[in-house]
């Protein structure tokens, strides 16, 4: 009897270097284990595998740098993970050669997302990414050869020295390279991190001015044909009917279920999530014994799960179905909000109500869920 | 016991002059206790009052010295209390003015030393500490001879630490001052100078019998509140509560009243019996009005039961302390509380947050005001948020104060006091490196810091004292802060005309400051009536998100907005606006440290 999750998160967390502003479970170096790893995610997966549905809709590796893991492992696990209609790999574009776009390409994986960062060779350095921005561009178009047609370019805002003559260019260099997919984040120090501590001070200095980049990002993006689908994230609205989303996040932001395997990831199925330990030792360990992992498990309920609901269902353009969101929300607020011109209220011919975002509201999402909660 | 044998004495002195220990030396000395019984003693006492929950403290304690009752009493400490002091003195026919002959005279001994002289009480001055090394008994003796008008040979010359000079001390008080002089056959009078309140025994009256005798079980009239009750005891301290059959014209004792309220039998009123009441009051009696108000709000609103207790029980033991509740938008349910004078203030605040603890906002404290309405009709003012808007005129309070200053910081003294709307009145020189300067000065002008800025511009040498001396016409005004254009109750201030621009626009810049943007732009203005004097705006946020939530964030993303959430409750809201709890105490603590 099969189960019913549609979507599979995989965790390679092996790095060349561990970037100062990474808050990932990363591993460096431990070239050895990669296959130890390997199996141990596949005996994770046997262990799971009552969980997933008979047909999967996403299979995301994430890291980490999944395409930094030794090539023979990378191909091994993904022959053995199960098939779906969209796969996607994180890749860091100084590993991304011919060879190994046409492995992934060969090994099904239909969608890459690729870590750029910027184009600005001093931003990338304060970012410590070994990849020039020759790399970077080098990259995509290896993917392109592969016959790729939905890259994802990972991008940055407000790095510690970016000017806003900088992020324009970046946005130039992204856009000339058409890919289907943005994602644009904004740089979070977090506090007591190595980065933080060294830039923290900048960043301070700089809060002002870079207020306007999330602005200044979503028009370029806009303005260029790219739908402004999720607070962080832009594709191109293809006329072939293809959805371009990244549809293994969009399970996470519309409320899916999900499987996650390898140290560190995190599942939530029905009311829990759980969460294997960030530890590589013990987690070699437990599998290599056929026994699950040392986890964290949390219990969710039905408030808690209106409040992530909420908080997640804002970030997209398509709104919240309030009924998701029904324990959580305080009509008093929703009036308010409404009032300043942050949301507006739909309501279908069935009198169900969506609440969704306007575009000044989306850039005050966090705020605005903050005000909604009950 | 005969009035010509009975002399009743206060010890006045400033803070540290060495009060105490001449007061313990007098108890050695006339064997109202040895000193290892006396220290046995009060702490067995204390420990027999802390079983019982007694809190009775000994106001006059009674010593016998060569055939003659002395009575000493003491007397609070600060200007605040200048009518108790007052009473207390008048109870009085002679005080001991002790200076420590190391310091010399301070603004408070000048204070004392004048109210003890309007008292006509017979002052015996003393120089003290004469056993330290840099003691200069000469010199104090001649700051002392100069301030109470006597001769330098006149003055005694102590060390209460050694027991030096004390003995000569008790000869001077039988020798100097004046036996009572009542008529111990005229209807019974006795003069109310302080009070205590006892758990068990209800409200304890100290007085000063001046003409017939009290006994207990006797049916009392309180003349000037109209207070009756039944005296279910009456007796003396001597060091401990001993019961006594009488207490006689000329004496000093305690009696045990039964009431249960101290605002019921206020100091200075004159107590007689019902059976045979005299027909006139002692003169005197005032209803001692508070000075000095401030709002004071729980932090955390939750508390404020708490608070209306903690008041409740503050107030059983001081009558001078007084409260209204008041509702502020911003801060909810507290209470605007009336106080004497700053120091009485400081102590109320302080007890609130120690003994009970509550955390406090206070808002600026103001004066009273009396106001002067169109209609002609006087209305007297405690909250700036009630200055009615249409006003004839406003009276502020004044104040006398004493400034003794080091002769080199005399120009930054008149210069502070030039800033405060002071009017000079006279300076004198009690000694050639120090100067007294008598300046009159609008109460609300020293609220705030006066003392620490005359502190900080003569190096800490500066002392002060004041006295009330009427009302009189300002030039104020009532300076509103808005902030989304909703008025703040609890900031609004009465000013000086001439202070509102500068003050209006540290509040706003502050304000500015310390209120998180909002989603919207908010304004933030001072203004006076209608008229804005200060303006910023607190432009609204322009991004807010999180950056990114994918499926191994939620749970962390989930309770950083919760966490959010949870900071937002905490906030006050100003209409729409939600200002964090820091930026009033901000801004209170602005008004704190104003210039």
């Amino acid at each position: 009897m099969s189960g019913h999750v549609r979507h599979l998160y995989v965790h390679l967390p092996f790095c060349a270097h561990r970037c100062g502003y990474c808050d990932f479970v990363t591993v460096v170096g431990r070239e050895g284990q990669h296959g130890r790893y390997v199996d141990a995610l596949l005996a994770e997966l046997e262990l799971e595998h009552g969980l997933l549905a008979e047909r999967l809709e996403t299979v995301f590796l994430g890291g980490g740098t999944p395409t930094f893991t030794d090539g023979r492992e990378l191909r091994r696990l993904l022959a053995a993970l199960p098939s779906a209609a969209e796969v996607t790999v994180e890749a860091n574009p100084e590993t991304v050669t011919p060879a190994l776009a046409r492995l992934l390409r060969d090994a099904g994986v239909t969608r890459v997302s690729l870590g750029a960062q910027s184009f600005q060779p001093d931003l990338l350095r304060v970012l410590e990414r070994r990849a020039s921005p020759a790399v970077v561009r080098r990259a995509f178009y290896h993917l392109r050869d592969a016959n790729f047609d939905n890259i994802s370019l990972d991008l940055l805002h407000g790095i510690p020295g970016q000017s806003a003559a900088a992020l324009a260019a970046d946005i130039d260099e992204a856009l000339a390279l058409a890919p289907e997919h943005i994602s644009y984040y904004e740089l979070e120090a977090k506090q007591g991190t190595r980065f933080a501590h060294a830039h923290g001070a900048e960043l301070v200095r700089q809060a002002e001015a870079m207020e306007g980049y999330f602005d200044l990002v979503v028009e370029r993006l806009n303005a260029a044909g790219y739908r402004w689908y999720e607070t962080a994230n832009f594709c191109l609205a293809e006329a072939d009917g293809r959805d371009l989303r990244a549809q293994h996040n969009l399970a996470y932001w519309l409320g899916r279920d999900y499987l996650g395997l390898g140290i560190g990831a995190v599942s939530t199925l029905g009311d829990q999530r759980r969460r294997n330990a960030p530890r590589l030792r013990a987690y070699l360990g437990s599998l290599a014994g056929r026994e699950a992992p040392p986890r964290e498990v949390e219990a969710l309920d039905a408030r808690t799960r209106a409040e992530e609901r909420l908080m997640l269902g804002l970030r997209l353009d398509t709104g919240l179905p309030l009924s998701e969101a029904r324990r959580s929300v305080d009509d008093d607020a929703l009036g308010r909000v409404e009032r300043l011109g942050l949301a507006t209220l739909s309501a279908d011919g069935n009198g169900r109500r969506t609440l969704v975002l306007t575009p000044r509201g989306r850039r005050l999402g966090g705020a605005v869920t903050v005000e909604l909660l009950a | 016991m005969d009035q010509e044998r009975i002399r009743n004495f206060s010890i006045i002195a400033h803070i540290d002059h060495g009060k105490s220990t001449l007061a313990d030396r007098i108890l050695e000395l006339t064997n109202t206790v040895t000193g290892r019984e006396m220290r046995a003693q009060v702490l067995d006492s204390m420990e027999l009052e802390r079983e019982r929950g007694i809190t009775i403290k000994a106001q006059a304690v009674r010593v016998t010295w060569k055939g003659h009752e002395l009575n000493l009493i003491d007397t609070p400490g600060h200007v605040d209390f200048t009518y108790e002091v007052s009473r207390a003195l008048h109870a009085c026919e002679g005080a001991v003015l002790v200076v420590d002959a190391a310091q010399g005279v301070e603004a408070q001994t000048v204070a004392n030393a004048y109210l003890a002289i309007e008292n006509d009480l017979e002052l015996l001055p003393l120089a003290n500490k004469i056993d330290l090394p840099q003691a200069d008994a000469e010199g104090a003796a001649s700051e002392l001879a100069g301030l109470v008008g006597d001769t330098p040979d006149h003055v005694l010359k102590v060390s209460a630490k050694t027991g030096a000079g004390v003995e000569a001390v008790l000869d001077a008080i039988v020798e100097r001052i004046p036996p009572p002089s009542g008529d111990p056959d005229a209807p019974a009078r006795a003069l109310v100078f302080d009070s205590s309140y006892d758990q068990y025994r209800g409200v304890v009256a100290f007085v000063r019998v001046v003409d017939g005798r009290f006994h207990a079980r006797e049916h009392i009239l309180a003349m000037a509140q109209g207070t009756r009750f039944e005296t279910e005891e009456v007796g003396f301290f001597s060091p401990t509560m001993k019961a006594a059959d009488t207490l006689d014209a000329g004496e000093v004792g305690y009696i045990i009243t039964g009431l249960k309220d101290v605002a019921k039998l206020r100091v200075g009123d004159t107590l007689t019996t019902q059976a045979r009441p005299a027909s006139e009051p002692l003169p005197g009696y005032k209803d001692v009005k508070p000075m000095v108000f401030a709002a004071l709000f729980p932090t955390d609103s939750d508390e404020y039961p708490q608070l209306r207790d903690a008041l409740e029980r503050l107030r059983l033991n001081d009558a001078s302390l007084s409260y209204e509740p008041e509702t502020s938008q911003a801060l909810g349910f507290g209470f605007r509380c009336g106080f004497l004078g700053l120091l009485h203030m400081e102590i109320v605040r302080e007890r609130l947050e120690r003994e009970f603890d509550l955390d406090l906002l206070v808002t600026a404290p103001t004066v009273a005001y009396n106001v002067t309405t169109p209609a002609g009709d006087v209305v007297e003012v405690h909250n700036p948020a009630e200055m009615p808007p249409e006003r004839e005129r406003v009276d502020e309070p004044y104040v006398r104060a004493s400034i003794v200053v080091p002769k080199d910081g005399v120009g930054q003294v008149m210069d502070l006091c030039t800033d405060r709307r002071g009017r000079f009145d006279h300076m004198e020189y009690p000694s050639p490196e120090r100067v007294l300067l008598v300046y009159e000065l609008p109460l609300a002008e020293i609220v705030f810091d006066f003392y620490d800025q005359l502190k900080s511009r003569t190096s800490g040498y500066a002392g002060f004292d004041y006295d009330f001396a009427g009302f009189r016409e300002g030039e104020l005004v009532r300076l509103d802060v808005l902030v989304g254009g909703e008025p703040v109750d609890a900031l609004s201030l009465v000013l000086h005309r001439d202070e509102a621009y500068a003050r209006g626009r540290a509040l706003v810049d502050r304000l500015r400051e310390e209120i998180p943007r909002q989603m919207f732009d908010v304004p933030v203005q001072a203004a006076i009536g209608s008229r804005v004097i200060a303006r910023e705006t607190i432009k609204a946020k322009r991004k807010d998100v999180l950056a990114k939530c994918y499926g191994g964030d939620i749970t962390r993303k989930r309770k950083l907005l919760e966490r959010q959430k949870a900071g937002k409750r905490r906030m006050k809201q100003v209409g729409a606006v939600e200002v964090p709890q820091e930026a009033f105490l901000a801004v209170l603590n602005l008004n704190d440290t104003k210039r």
